[in-house]
């Protein structure tokens, strides 16, 4: 099972640089763990101490923002493509 | 320093009236440092005092930018009742965007512009000019 992890600019010192890293995992939370054992740091950046995602940053499977799929518990299979950007916020209050 | 043409400034004021009382968001991606376009985005929190960057419409506004080999220039959003500077909400995402300037729009009075862009870097703010060709 091979899954294909982009990365944005601003992860990729968790990853040598590379802008796209494969991974496996039967849902997303599988997958970081997996992540982490190669580039150590990376899943700290996405998953909060509370095992929450983290909301600085974006997670799209196939292109769909798994905070309206299953979040980390998101299943996943062969061939999935995973992306992640930072979230972009802000305003006055 | 910012150059930006008059018309993405124009642009980008007309698109915060559009917005007011909500906050409007968007970004201007560039290359090599000049601007190229202008990217007017939905702000998901459709709030007076706050934005957030649609998820769906980022991926592809990010991937639009990327896929011409463009940069992010700037990211802008407006105020509609403080000045157009940057808060401490905007100052702690500005990390999640290093490079790009934080220029602000204030649509509080109806009948001034108020447009001032920003450097953030460390937690500090810089105010940069903007140059309008």
């Amino acid at each position: 099972m091979t899954i294909e992890v982009r990365i944005p600019t601003i992860l990729r010192t968790y990853t040598d640089g590379q802008k796209a890293v494969e991974g496996k995992g039967e849902t997303l939370a599988g997958l970081l763990d997996d992540l982490d054992g190669r580039h150590p740091g990376l899943r700290g950046r996405l998953v909060t101490e509370d095992g929450a995602l983290h909301r600085f940053v974006n997670v799209y499977v196939n292109d769909e923002d798994v905070r309206f799929l299953g979040g980390l518990e998101t299943a996943l299979k062969d061939g999935d493509s995973v992306t992640v950007l930072p979230a972009v916020a802000g305003g006055a209050r | 320093m910012l150059t930006l043409p008059r018309e993405m400034v124009d642009a980008i004021v007309a698109h915060a009236r559009r917005d007011h009382p909500d906050e409007c968001c968007g970004v201007i991606a560039g290359k090599d440092g000049v601007a190229t376009r202008v990217f007017a985005m939905e702000n998901a929190e459709r709030s007076p005092t706050g934005f957030t960057f649609d998820s769906a419409e980022w991926l592809r506004v990010y991937r639009a930018i990327d896929d011409a080999d463009e940069d992010l220039l700037v990211v802008y959003h407006s105020h509609t009742a403080t000045e157009a500077y940057p808060s401490r909400t905007d100052i702690r995402w500005s990390v999640n965007t290093p490079g790009a300037s934080w220029l602000l729009v204030s649509t509080r009075e109806p009948d001034v512009d108020e447009v001032r862009s920003y450097r953030i870097e460390d937690g500090e703010v810089t105010e940069e000019e903007i140059r309008i060709t």
